[in-house]
């Protein structure tokens, strides 16, 4: 007994992390799914509706309801990576070329653990986050490890050793280090105005969150919402900036020559990204687990946060938080459909000549707007 | 030579120069698509709607009163381009058959090779007794090469019983008992 009591504070991180990877895992496969589905649905198909597990799937209606929406399909299709056949082609890099698909998903997976989700009342009656590593810098730690996703990329078009992962790397990473700039600066308005000298949370996720009772920065801050938003496309390499993949000119881009599992994880990497975006830009400008934005009026306060202290609170927060990520991969699947691909030098121009320009505008616009607030408060 | 008119383009306002309405109306429009009903057909289950005239896998008929019409002229083999017909004469036995006999033949064997058909429907086109006929059936398959060999039962399996419009061996027959056996 003392055994246990003794190693919980061992113990009990590790089930969590644990318990947050295999969530985590499970939206990246039905991610995948929703994706397929809501794909068939904007061109009049229908999507994947024929697979179905032995025993659930036979439930009278239930079976079929969850056949015909492919609930059972993201087993399918992992398996289906699981036992093609393990082909290595003979002119690739052969470590680098098993590390690639490795150094592309730790990062998305990494960054989860700044990543609060949810709360709770301690027993102090304070409201803390539900968050695997509450720190200060969160916002930076994202940044920083999510950037090193592109490595993942850069990493499996060398070791392939031939021409077009070769572009696809090279398109990556010039891609992405252009739209980082303008993610970074599109934060510092955020930070400037969510994070004022002598408030406790610093640059934590949870303060954004916590300072978004009134007034969501999507609506406080619509600038920079829109160019973290452009930003994060670009980031994740989704269209309409799949500059890494862009399978009409490149064949498959970076994982051309990747197949069965090894392509698994790159795809499950690429859904991660999209899943992490879509909860950051919940979180820094959708007001988080917030419920609705009460524009600052007494008697609509409720409306901010009515989650209750408890369990059942924590629960609502989360499952509020959670539908507006949904919709937010919704919106990267509904893009994906709308905007076709940009031209490479486009891509380059939106971000260098447009983007950070903007971004920087931007930045000095709110400084000036602060500093005149402070001046004429004082 | 006709004149071509320069339109003149109107320089892009400001709004539109940002591509956020435009991308906003995109976005409708694939909304508005999504919510459309689909339309793929799920094949198995739903089968296509087959047109009157559709020349499927040549079938067998047999008339309203179940007899058969196939006389075995063989005109169909003869016109048949990939000769995948193939049919083996015989006689109606008239002790079996009294009220046939005067149509005195009948074919032994009828195999169609699927295999070789083109479904020009040139068989259907000239049979004289309209005998012949490309039905709804498309799809066809099989595990072996005799498999897709449709003999005689199959066929008029496949082919089952069309409405007739002459009932032209009925009519020879009843001329016949009215003594003219020219008709």
């Amino acid at each position: 007994m003392e055994f246990i009591t003794a190693s919980l504070p061992i113990v009990l991180p590790v089930a969590y992390a644990l318990g947050m990877i295999s969530v985590f895992m499970g939206l990246c496969s039905y991610s995948v799914l929703a994706e397929r589905k809501i794909s068939s649905w904007i061109q009049g198909r229908v999507g994947p509706n024929r697979t179905r597990l032995p025993l659930l799937g036979h439930v009278p209606v239930l079976g079929n309801l969850l056949t015909g929406f492919g609930i059972f399909q993201p087993a399918a299709d992992g398996l289906k990576f699981l036992f093609k056949e393990e082909i290595t082609p003979g002119h690739v890099k052969v470590g680098y070329y098993y590390l690639a698909p490795i150094v592309a998903l730790a990062p998305a997976l990494t960054t989860m653990v700044v990543l609060p989700f949810g709360q709770y009342v301690d027993a102090d009656g304070v409201t803390q986050p539900l968050v695997l590593a509450n720190i200060d810098l969160g916002m930076l730690f994202i940044l920083a490890i999510s950037s090193l996703g592109v490595y993942g990329i850069v990493l499996a078009g060398w070791a392939s050793n031939s021409k077009y992962p070769f572009l696809g790397a090279i398109r990556a990473s010039a891609q992405m280090i252009s739209y980082e700039l303008a993610m970074g600066l599109s934060l510092l308005p955020v930070f400037m105005w969510a994070a004022a000298p002598g408030s406790e949370y610093g640059m934590s996720l949870f303060g954004v969150v916590q300072s978004q009772q009134s007034l969501w920065l999507v609506l406080w801050q619509p600038l920079s919402a829109l160019i973290f938003l452009v930003a994060l496309f670009a980031e994740t390499n989704r269209l309409p900036f799949d500059m890494a993949e862009s399978e009409t000119d490149l064949v498959g881009g970076f994982h051309t020559e990747y197949g069965c599992f090894k392509f698994g994880i790159f795809f499950v990497a690429e859904y991660a990204h999209i899943i992490m975006g879509s909860a950051v830009f919940v979180l820094l400008f959708l007001g988080g687990w917030n419920f609705l934005p009460t524009f600052g009026i007494e008697s609509l306060t409720w409306f901010a946060n009515p989650w209750p202290a408890g369990i059942i609170g924590s629960l609502l927060s989360v499952g509020w938080f959670m539908a507006k990520v949904f919709f937010m991969i919704f919106f990267f699947i509904w893009v994906r459909w709308t905007l076709p691909r940009f031209r490479y030098d486009q891509v380059m121009s939106l971000g260098w000549k447009i983007l950070l320009p903007l971004a920087v505008a931007n930045l000095v616009f709110n400084t000036l707007v602060i500093a005149l607030y402070d001046t004429l408060t004082r | 030579m006709a004149k071509t008119k320069v339109i003149e383009r109107k320089p892009l306002t400001l709004a539109e120069k940002t591509f956020i309405p435009q991308i906003v109306t995109g976005l409708k429009t694939t909304f508005g698509t999504m919510l459309q009903k689909s339309v793929t057909l799920q094949y198995p289950e739903e089968r296509p709607k087959i047109p009157d005239n559709y020349r499927g896998v040549p079938t067998l008929v047999k008339d309203p009163n179940g007899r058969e019409k196939c006389v075995s002229c063989q005109l169909c083999e003869f016109v048949c381009p990939p000769k995948a017909i193939r049919i083996t004469p015989g006689e109606i036995d008239a002790e079996e058959d009294p009220d046939g006999a005067h149509v005195e033949k009948a074919p032994k064997e009828f195999d169609i090779n699927m295999l070789r058909c083109i479904y020009c429907g040139l068989c259907q086109e000239v049979c004289p007794e309209e005998a012949i006929f490309l039905q709804d059936i498309f799809s066809v398959s099989g595990y072996s090469r005799e498999e897709m060999i449709n003999n005689k039962t199959k066929l008029y399996e496949l082919g089952g019983t069309l409405p007739d419009q002459h009932y032209k061996w009925d009519k020879k027959k009843a001329a016949e008992a009215e003594g003219n056996p020219h008709h």
